[in-house]
């Protein structure tokens, strides 16, 4: 078998004494879980596309400079959500927030999107007409429009449903300088409202787990809330980061590798609801690393702070924001909680598979 | 983190300094070190999140025993999972702990990526409705679990019987709690001075099971419950008997746990399993430690219809998850934590499944 090959390789590799577990052959779902196991993966067997091709590109768009001075952010994102709808949205309606919020986490607003769909023969035409509904009232919330479309079958077995991808263009306000490498000792920390309802309004949809509970995706177009922060913070607000896959932990990680930030948050102080961090419990779940797909987290200057958070809790988006920790240097890079009881710890990158299909 | 119902920060503060005050007495009472553990694996998580152990200071060791299920599963075990997932026509139902935990050859992640048939299950009752759903395919539930899980097990046995289904069957690696601290405390490895009683096994079991553990080994058990506040408490019982040189049952989780715990899931349990020896990664075989279908319920033995025999498997050379489950080692003191065995590339169960102590510890380690 050919797994033994690459396990003797493995050992090969590393240094006597302690061996490396092997790598596995294929692809496997934990790869797609946003966390470690993902970077590898992209570093892996998308690394020959080098950085010519976007690969060093960690924010959550990439920003394009025109002739003209302006600049546009630009992004691509695929939901391959399951069920395809639940409390509080359905796939079509993230597949436009989820590209809205990764342009308006650049300080842009959206000009238009692109809309793929890859449907599989026996998808139901009303179901499709409901998802088609939600993706141009989801476009209305933001202020957008579907510029270009695709549209595939494929056979039964090939795809679950309903897959789509949308790419989306936005134009950075003049002035608007964000980004994950911006970072500044004494940042503070601040989310727009409680975390993981996103991922637990998904399993709950999902038959297999009769979770009690009333939990409704967050999933919600956040342009007009960014627009909302850039006004009230200016250039004191350093970073905004869109909180999907791998949640908070993952874009703190993310932020605190850019700008090679201690980033500590205070656990009490993070938003959750009391039914989310019981189902969380339950389910042996951090909601630090579940997925949200209304959230966001700013990085702003101690001055602002308090101007943005007013803004936040102003929007409707943002009515339960907290202040939920700082940068307290540019000295190390990790992230860390102050725990109930005092002790800091580490605030990982989830590793792998935590809940396949989320988004 | 929500504290214990009514636990303001100050009764935390306060439970804290006991145990430390506590600690220094106990320490000087056994001269040395305290040596404590607990035995599950959603304490090693709470314990690991909370920091408490960086809290207790030097004069308590604060160990993991063989608290979480999926760990000490067998490498043998894991491989007949891996052999049953690659069989044509068969799906094999798991809880979702189980699937990247590495046997000799790969893991379910694995196998299912090159097309296995890999169901995760989040109660067992799923895998009867996958039965029904592909009647030409065989259904295995893979029984991982302590007392816990071991009655909704059987009541998944039941009910298959009940509609009739004869393509589900079960292959069962249920083990039970009491006999695996008996053992722990007979090889003496370890001085183990008091054990942190699991509190889910607990419920079922009732603290009264602890009884004869407290009395043939003169070791304190205390039953806890789960937020910080819970173990603290606890601790801090368990802390207060070693200095006093005292060793009896005591329940710091009543809300929960009854002395002589749920009946009816024990007397469920007991209709479809009888007691066997069980294999325990890094322990061996303990004498009645095991749960194996009754002779009467046979017909749903998945060892029994696809004619299995456990391999003999050694565990990766690397490896020390069997000194964390015996406690003689804590996460950090292995060579390859969070070097060769990461959550992302894991060694050993331990650091794989979400209730493993070098997970919890890597997960939550230390700023």
């Amino acid at each position: 078998m050919t797994m033994t090959r690459v396990k003797d390789e493995a050992i090969r590799r590393t240094s006597p004494g302690v061996e490396r577990a092997s790598l596995p052959e294929a692809v496997l779902l934990g790869h797609g879980g946003g966390g470690r196991l993902m970077q590898e993966l992209i570093a892996d067997c998308l690394g020959v596309l080098g950085p010519a091709n976007g690969l060093d590109q960690p924010n959550d768009a990439a920003c394009l400079e025109l002739p003209s001075g302006e600049r546009l952010a630009f992004t691509t994102d695929s939901f391959v959500v399951s069920p395809l709808s639940f409390p509080g949205g359905d796939v079509g309606r993230l597949a436009v927030c989820g590209t809205v919020n990764d342009l308006a986490a650049m300080g842009a607003q959206p000009l238009g999107l692109s809309l793929g769909l890859v449907i599989e023969e026996g998808l139901q035409r009303e179901a499709l007409a409901q998802i088609i509904a939600s993706i141009r009232n989801a476009c209305e919330e933001a202020g957008t429009r579907i510029l270009t479309g695709d549209t595939k079958v494929v056979e039964r077995g090939a795809a679950d449903g309903l897959f789509i991808n949308t790419s989306g263009v936005g134009l950075i306000a003049p002035g608007v300088l964000l980004g994950g490498e911006r970072a500044r000792a004494g940042d503070r920390v601040i989310v727009n409202g409680p975390l993981a309802d996103h991922a637990l309004a998904i399993l709950a949809a999902r038959e297999e787990l009769p979770l009690q509970g009333d939990f409704h995706s967050d999933c919600a177009p956040l342009n007009d809330l960014t627009a909302a922060v850039l006004e009230a913070g200016g250039n004191g607000v350093r970073a905004l980061r869109d909180l999907t896959r791998g949640g908070l932990a993952a874009a703190l990680n993310e932020i605190a590798r850019q700008s090679h930030a201690h980033v500590q948050i205070v656990e009490g102080a993070v938003p959750v609801r009391p039914a989310a961090k019981a189902a969380c419990d339950l389910l042996g779940h951090d909601p630090l690393s579940m997925a949200n797909e209304g959230k966001l987290v700013a990085l702003v200057a101690p001055d602002r702070a308090d101007d943005v958070l007013a803004a936040m809790q102003a929007h409707a988006l943002g009515r339960e924001a907290a202040i939920v920790g700082e940068v307290k240097s540019l000295d190390e890079c990790r992230v860390t909680a102050r725990t109930a009881l005092g002790p800091t710890r580490i605030v990982d990158l989830p590793s792998g598979e935590l809940l396949p299909r989320i988004c | 983190m929500t504290p214990l119902p009514g636990a303001s920060p100050e009764m935390l503060e306060q439970l804290v300094a006991d145990c430390r005050r506590l600690a220094d007495r106990a320490a000087e009472r056994v001269g040395g070190r305290v040596h404590l553990m607990e035995v599950c694996g959603t304490h090693s998580h709470a314990i690991a999140r909370a920091g408490i152990r960086d809290l207790l200071g030097d004069a308590v060791r604060l160990v993991s025993g063989p608290g979480c299920p999926v760990c000490v599963t067998d490498a043998g075990q894991i491989d007949l999972c891996l052999d049953l997932a690659e069989r044509p026509h068969t799906i094999l139902a798991t809880f979702g702990d189980m699937v990247r935990v590495p046997g000799s050859r790969g893991s379910l992640a694995e196998v299912r990526a090159r097309g296995g048939r890999v169901k995760v299950v989040y109660s067992p009752l799923e895998a009867l409705a996958a039965a029904q759903q592909a009647p030409d395919s065989e259904v295995v539930m893979v029984g991982v679990g302590f007392e816990t899980t071991a009655p909704t097990i059987a009541c998944l046995v039941r009910e298959a019987d009940r509609l009739g289904l004869r393509n589900l069957s079960l292959l069962s690696a249920h083990k039970t709690v009491p006999p695996a601290l008996r053992a722990l405390l007979a090889a003496e490895e370890v001085g183990l001075h008091g054990f942190l009683c699991p509190g889910h096994v607990s419920v079922v079991i009732g603290s009264n099971a602890y009884r004869s553990i407290a009395n043939d080994y003169r070791t304190p058990c205390v039953v806890a419950g789960f937020e910080p506040a819970d173990i603290l408490l606890a601790i801090r019982m368990l802390l207060q008997q070693v200095a006093e040189g005292e060793a009896k049952v005591e329940n710091a989780y009543r809300r929960a746990v009854a002395p002589e715990g749920n009946r009816h899931a024990v007397e469920a349990m007991y209709s479809v399993f009888a007691v066997g020896e069980a294999s325990w990664r890094g322990i061996g075989v303990i004498p009645k430690s095991g749960l194996r279908l009754r002779d009467e319920w046979s017909a749903f033995d998945a060892m029994a219809r696809f004619a299995l025999t456990a391999p003999e498997v050694q565990d990766h050379p690397a490896c020390h998850c069997g000194e964390v489950l015996r406690g003689a080692r804590l996460p950090a003191e292995c060579p390859a934590f969070g070097r060769a065995c990461t959550p992302a590339r894991p060694l050993g169960p331990c650091m794989v499944s979400s209730e493993g102590a070098c997970a919890a510890e890597h997960r939550y380690r230390a700023a």
